[in-house]
């Protein structure tokens, strides 16, 4: 009999004939101007089951510019692996093309040129159309939601994530897991799950008091697709009470509890699991790393760090998907299942061009509902870019500078710190700042800003303690954020050293002078995780005042980080 | 209006100012308890089971929790602590099963370590780094 190694690797051969790296080869489709929606949706299909992943949508109804890291390193074991690769570098490791579509939606390279010519990505409308193609081609296709999908919006600000719910149950998943759904209160978690058809799985959420399981939560559920019975185990980011505030949801714990993870494998095996998926939002390294330390789990379905990976990367025979983030992409996956084993698979990560793509009729109208009451607040210009305002990458983003900058001029500061979420899409230069661009980057419950003094010595100790978050060698002891933005100060930080010792050169930009350990410095920030939040106003209300007054936004390029030990 | 260096760490978490202590002071007591407990026996890494969080949700009060099959007596220690020793359980002959857990504070980022002593009087260690964070930030 092959073995499963065996025929993925020739399935990743016999792909590469094809040159479907998992994008498709449309790039000469698309310089003649050809890349159409059946080029996107062509799909070699294998076997019983298919998976449809989506995840981090991060509640985008409507397509968006999103811009892929240019900083993304990886630490200890996962050095230079996938998925920190970036630019030209991950355009050699798969086989791309520069300046081709699959270019523009992998990689940062061009970004603003780029995004000129093949538009948006994204849309739920889009989303749905593919999803539908999926579903008529394999009827009992699982649709599985790696979370992240009612926060990140105005509309989705103002309906506690109604929004997205509406507009999930409309597309039927089978099930999904949690993170930001959580700084919803952990009431309103409840509330919606209450009221939908799909499962909300977590093995992971345990009761805080008592230690245990939370009877709340399922840890896994049982699926058929094609005949063969599918377990799909629940992993809900382990450091909700840690990165975000754990009083929204005091009755649960979290954490990664792989040993509970190897029995639930067990269980759901012993009760006659053929194919056993995990819907994780642990972030890629934490499940590269789980994927080592639990066996018998055969797909691990990522989020949480928003990479998006043409090819499934296997981790002894446990094979691990990225589908990226904001709804730029959903991963079609389909597998061959005999006997408990799979014995081949074809795999696409597909990339939802919104002006290739027919939006779905049905869809489109349902998103329209949500958003025309809220019409002229999402529609209104504060002003206009001539910057390229993105966010992703470890370090400053320009969306954050902007932030920054804000918080430094509105609230009179002489340094500023802006949490590193990797949500938030990007605008090119020459476009309109709206209501909607600004929530898209700042909507959230906890969005109050504060005004305190600081030693040099505590604005040390608070980032050294983000740096361990991203840069611990370890994986389990990182958060999957990305480093927390400064403005008005440079440091120097050494990735490969160990926490209190990454940071050096800290000094303010406005004199050159070097922060000192016990001088008082003026600090804003938002986002604070303490109980009741922050007193000032909210984040979108400082930013905003800040664009009105500047009319147009144009940002120096920022060299104040200098990063070193890569 | 003006925080208080406590509510502004930004990001809750008591302990987490400890972070950064010099923890080899507290390594002599560690050693100190370690050895009172074998009373003379090596101590073998292996043989017992150590449940502790990567990284905690609240420093003061860490779910840790232990399965030593056959040992008659099991001390968890926090090796980063001024006082290293948490708990001891003792386990007569007619226990069902070797398990115990526990809460308890944590000065900062450090091992929790748990020793068993076996009937035969042999002692077994098994060792868990947990994280101690300022949090926010992420995601």
């Amino acid at each position: 009999m092959i073995s499963r190694r065996d025929f993925l690797q020739a399935s990743v051969a016999a792909s590469a004939i094809y040159g479907a790296s998992g994008v498709g080869n449309w790039a000469r489709l698309a310089a003649q101007q050809a890349l159409t929606q059946e080029d996107l949706l062509s799909f070699n299909k294998t076997g019983n089951v298919t998976i449809i992943h989506i995840t981090d949508i991060h509640a985008q109804l409507k397509p968006v510019y999103f811009r892929e890291p240019e900083v993304n390193l990886g630490v200890g074991d996962a050095t230079g692996l996938p998925p920190h690769v970036t630019g030209k570098d991950f355009v050699d490791m798969f086989g791309l093309t520069p300046g081709s579509p699959e270019a523009y939606a992998l990689t940062y390279t061009d970004f603003s040129a780029l995004a000129k010519g093949y538009g948006k990505m994204g849309g739920m409308d889009r989303c749905a159309t593919v999803i539908n193609a999926i579903r008529a081609d394999r009827p009992d296709a699982l649709l599985l939601d790696g979370g992240d999908t009612w926060q990140g919006s105005y509309t989705a600000q103002m309906t506690k994530g109604q929004d997205m719910v509406n507009v999930m149950n409309l597309l039927k998943p089978e099930a999904m897991t949690f993170h930001w759904e959580f700084t919803l209160g952990s009431e309103r978690v409840r509330e919606i799950l209450a009221d939908v058809s799909y499962d909300g799985l977590g093995q992971n959420i345990y009761d805080k008091e008592w230690e245990e399981p939370s009877e709340d939560f399922k840890p896994y559920e049982f699926y058929e697709s094609g005949g063969v019975k599918v377990a799909v185990i629940g992993q809900a980011f382990p450091y909700m009470p840690i990165a975000n505030p754990g009083w929204m949801f005091p009755e649960y714990a979290f954490g990664i509890r792989d040993q509970h993870m190897q029995e639930m494998v067990e269980e759901v095996r012993a009760m006659g699991a053929e194919l056993v998926v995990c819907l994780s939002h642990n972030g890629f390294d934490v499940d590269r790393s789980m994927a080592s330390k639990v066996s018998g789990i055969d797909v691990i379905l990522t989020a949480h760090t928003h990479d998006a990976l043409p090819e499934p990367v296997l981790v002894g025979d446990t094979m691990l998907i990225a589908s990226g983030s904001n709804g730029k992409f959903i991963t079609r996956l389909d597998l061959d299942v005999q006997n408990g084993q799979i014995m081949g698979f074809a795999h696409k990560l597909i990339p939802i061009f919104s002006d290739v793509i027919e939006p779905d009729a049905e869809m489109a109208k349902l998103i329209d509902e949500q958003r025309a009451p809220y019409e002229a607040e999402l529609s209104e210009v504060l002003g206009t870019t001539d910057s390229e305002l993105y966010r992703r990458g470890n370090f400053n983003g320009t969306w954050d500078d902007l932030i920054c900058d804000a918080l430094i001029s509105e609230r009179d500061a002489d340094i500023a710190l802006s949490p590193g979420f990797r949500w938030g899409p990007s605008l090119i230069p020459g476009d309109d700042i709206t209501r909607e661009d600004l929530f898209n980057c700042t909507g959230m419950n906890y969005p109050n800003t504060y005004r305190s003094e600081m030693t040099g010595e505590t604005i040390k100790l608070i980032l050294e303690d983000v740096a361990d978050n991203l840069f611990n060698p370890d994986p389990y002891y990182q958060q999957g954020g990305d480093m927390v933005r400064v403005g008005g100060m440079g440091y120097h930080i050494d990735v490969s050293k160990p926490q209190g010792e990454r940071l050096t050169e800290m000094t303010m930009l406005k004199t050159g002078e070097k922060i000192e350990a016990d001088k008082t410095y003026i600090v804003s920030g938002w986002a604070s995780v303490a109980e009741g939040g922050a007193p000032g106003e909210p984040i979108w209300d400082v930013v905003e005042n800040h664009i009105k007054k500047q009319g147009t936004i144009s940002l120096e390029p920022n060299n104040s980080v200098v990063v070193t030990g890569v | 209006m003006q925080f208080t260096r406590r509510d502004t760490l930004v990001m809750g978490a008591g302990a987490a100012v400890a972070t950064f202590m010099p923890l080899q002071v507290f390594a002599d007591a560690t050693e100190d308890v370690s050895a009172e407990f074998a009373m003379g026996e090596a101590i073998t890494d292996g043989g017992v089971e150590l449940t502790a969080p990567e990284i905690a949700e609240n420093g003061n009060t860490v779910p840790i929790s232990v399965n030593a099959p056959g040992a008659v007596a099991v001390l968890i220690l926090a090796t980063g602590n001024p006082s290293p020793k948490v708990i001891g359980f003792n386990f007569g002959p007619r226990a069902g099963g070797q398990t115990a857990s526990t809460r308890c504070r944590l000065a900062g980022t450090q091992d929790v370590v748990a020793l068993a002593k076996m009937a035969d009087g042999s002692v077994k260690r098994a060792s868990a780094t947990v994280k101690v964070t300022i949090g926010g930030c992420g995601g």
